[in-house]
């Protein structure tokens, strides 16, 4: 009972220390917290365009966490989520803009693209973990900066000419939903919605009910042993990278192909990607973990938008929070060591 | 344009560049030696920029020429501050050091940003009055030939990056703190065994290079930005990382290769108008200090391995 006790309450508690944190600091700036958590809430849900923004907001947020998390399974840092996000951004991009064929081939294939440049992108920290043992924090870290210059370089140089991003992809190719856009006022919520659930979906089939996610799961917890036992250590590593670079790789074209419908060059990292990190800390690296946590972020994300409208409070509050949450979780000792302090008060 | 008039471009801007790293990457070597990673180097950088920035702007008028350099100091000690949150999380509370330096990461710029609205009301603040002017070294700059490459045009603090990397140098290598400070990265608990407080050593650590990432921070910022913004800051926390590894966690090695890394980087701004390089597409010299890192910790080009006991929390009485 205990193990799952703490499992549940150090999220939580992380959470609620985050938002308090969040509301001295408004208040010490001589922001109203009430007004401002208040109109984080209506920029959440307060009508239907917010909602359908919310949730789309929540959409890479889930393939984002995933990601992060189906590679922590297996003992890995997969910092690289940003950069494989940025390169299945444009990989699913190109080909939504250079191919012209009926919707039923080419969505697939430019959502394909996306999930296959990640996966490549992220095949490379693990090959060289796997051979050569180098640590895939740093080889990741490198590579996200390597995916935002050569993307940059690909868009304005060699996709468009001298621009500043690419032409709109094709109809074909484009998640874009009038469906759900007459359900939300015109929001941009798109058909992503239903690729990030079949992924939580794959996640757990793959990590709970196959024989590749058992050996995955085993390299995590016991290299040693999983190696002692007949299992490659090494073709396990380089899997899990792989399918995690997936994930990534198709949070980029949801924003591809659903959001934005181009790619552009960027001055900067999106943050999706390091907010992944967040989000399958939080959700403790399940499946259904990672869900809530993307609704929880991806939430927060997308309300803090409306704060500076609505009371003038910086949406980078947002940002402080998530940040101090990620802190909370990652210093659960300290969490565990004051419920214990408690327990032992209350004898 | 001749090739030594294009050295004389070149070599005083490298310099310039390569400060920033210096600084930096010393803190990360600290850090790293003690055995605590620090990924958040990037985001101390953030938070001295910042601060050296808004302090630029604030006390220019009494100030006057001596604000850059006193607004480096003022950075150095609020980045030291800032970095008590990872040591206190990754040495006390032992948490994933990886994963505390990402949230300081996200913390530093979150926080500079909800800051500069506040105090700005925009996404950037003024541009600074006060700088660091360009010098030629007395006597040094009267060298002939190297004189008008090395020691003309350039900053003083950009000097004093490369006279306190051998100063740390020999601080690591020549010292008893360097000694304890290398042997709690390597073993931690062979040092506890030998009386030495390992906790003590690796907060101590962390803090210097809390306060070493925000002068590289505020010294970018002041050189090159001359405002604060989110964009001011971008990837030279992670470029530190960089070179510390390329230069295989050794002071001078880590100056060796942020050197470098500020060729590449000025090249890529300055080389525009220079013959020859112009014609390299600026992304190759862009990429060039991360993949070069890559191949590094791959073994082409000797092995770099981290300390021992990078990354793991030491916890007294366990095997």
């Amino acid at each position: 009972m205990s193990k799952y006790f703490y499992k549940l309450t150090s999220p939580l508690f992380a959470v609620i220390l985050g938002l308090l944190a969040g509301a001295i600091i408004m208040l010490v700036s001589g922001y109203n917290p009430v007004e401002g958590y208040g109109a984080m809430l209506a920029g959440i849900a307060g009508d239907s365009y917010y909602t359908g923004e919310t949730l789309r907001t929540i959409i890479p947020y889930i393939l984002a966490g995933l990601a992060v998390a189906f590679a922590f399974r297996t003992g890995l840092f997969n910092i690289g989520v940003e950069g494989q996000l940025i390169v299945g951004w444009l990989a699913a991009v190109w080909v939504g803009v250079a191919f012209d064929l009926p919707k039923i081939i080419h969505l697939p294939l430019a959502i394909l693209a996306g999930a296959v440049a990640g996966s490549l992108w992220a095949f490379i920290p693990g090959f060289l973990k796997a051979k050569f043992r180098v640590h895939e924090v740093i080889v990741s870290i490198m590579l996200n900066y390597t995916a935002l210059y050569v993307t940059n370089y690909l868009i304005q140089n060699v996709i468009s000419d001298n621009q500043d991003k690419t032409e709109r992809i094709a109809e074909t190719a484009s998640l874009r939903s009038p469906f759900f856009e007459s359900l939300t006022d015109f929001s941009r919520l798109h058909w992503g919605i239903f690729i990030a659930i079949i992924c939580v979906f794959i996640m757990w089939f793959i990590l709970e009910k196959t024989k590749t996610g058992f050996e995955l799961k085993a390299v995590g917890f016991n290299q040693q042993a999983s190696e002692y036992s007949g299992m490659s250590v090494n073709k396990n590593i380089i899997l899990s990278m792989v399918i995690s670079g997936a994930f990534a790789g198709l949070a980029g074209a949801m924003e591809g192909l659903g959001t934005f419908g181009y790619a552009a060059i960027k001055g900067g990292f999106t943050g999706i990607g390091f907010d992944g990190i967040a989000v399958a800390l939080l959700g403790a690296n399940s499946a259904i973990g990672v869900v809530l946590a993307a609704f929880l972020f991806g939430g927060l994300k997308a309300g803090a938008i409306n704060m500076p409208l609505q009371t003038g409070i910086p949406s980078e509050i947002v940002d402080i929070v998530i940040a101090l949450i990620i802190f909370f979780v990652a210093s659960s000792y300290f969490i565990r060591w004051i419920v214990q302090r408690f327990k032992k008060g209350a004898k | 344009m001749d090739f030594y008039q294009v050295l004389q471009i070149i070599i005083p801007s490298m310099i310039a560049y390569a400060a920033p790293l210096i600084f930096t990457a010393l803190g990360g070597v600290f850090s790293e030696r003690s055995g605590v990673i620090n990924i958040g180097l990037e985001g101390l950088m953030v938070i001295g920029a910042f601060t050296g920035i808004v302090f630029n702007l604030m006390y220019a008028d009494v100030l006057g020429a001596w604000t850059p350099w006193l607004s480096v100091l003022v950075a150095m000690i609020a980045a030291l501050l800032f970095s008590t949150l990872h040591a206190v999380a990754s040495i006390t509370f032992r948490a994933d050091q990886t994963v505390s330096g990402v949230a300081i990461n996200l913390l530093a710029v979150g926080l500079t940003l909800f800051l500069v609205k506040k105090i700005y009301d925009k996404g950037q603040t003024d541009i600074i009055a006060e700088t660091f002017p360009r010098i030629d070294i007395p006597l040094l700059s009267d060298i002939p030939f190297i004189g008008p490459i090395l020691f003309s045009n350039g900053y003083y603090i950009a000097y004093l990056a490369i006279i306190v990397a051998i100063i740390v140098w020999y601080i690591i290598f020549k010292t008893p703190f360097g000694l304890r400070l290398r042997s709690v990265g390597e073993h931690p608990m062979a040092a506890d065994t030998m009386g030495v407080n390992v906790t003590k050593i690796r907060y101590q650590a962390v803090l210097l290079s809390g306060a070493f990432a925000g002068i590289g921070g505020a010294i970018h910022a002041t050189l090159f930005a001359n405002d604060f913004s989110h964009t001011t800051i971008n990837g030279q926390g992670f470029m530190a990382i960089a070179a510390m590894i390329f230069g295989k966690w050794n002071p001078l090695g880590a100056m060796g290769a942020a050197l470098f890394f500020g060729l590449a980087q000025s090249l890529s701004i300055v080389g525009s108008s220079l013959p020859f390089i112009k014609d390299i597409p600026s992304v190759f010299l862009l990429i060039m200090p991360y993949i070069l890192t890559i191949i590094a910790l791959t073994g082409f080009i000797g092995r770099a391995d981290a300390p021992k006991a990078s990354g793991q929390p030491y916890i007294k009485g366990k095997r």
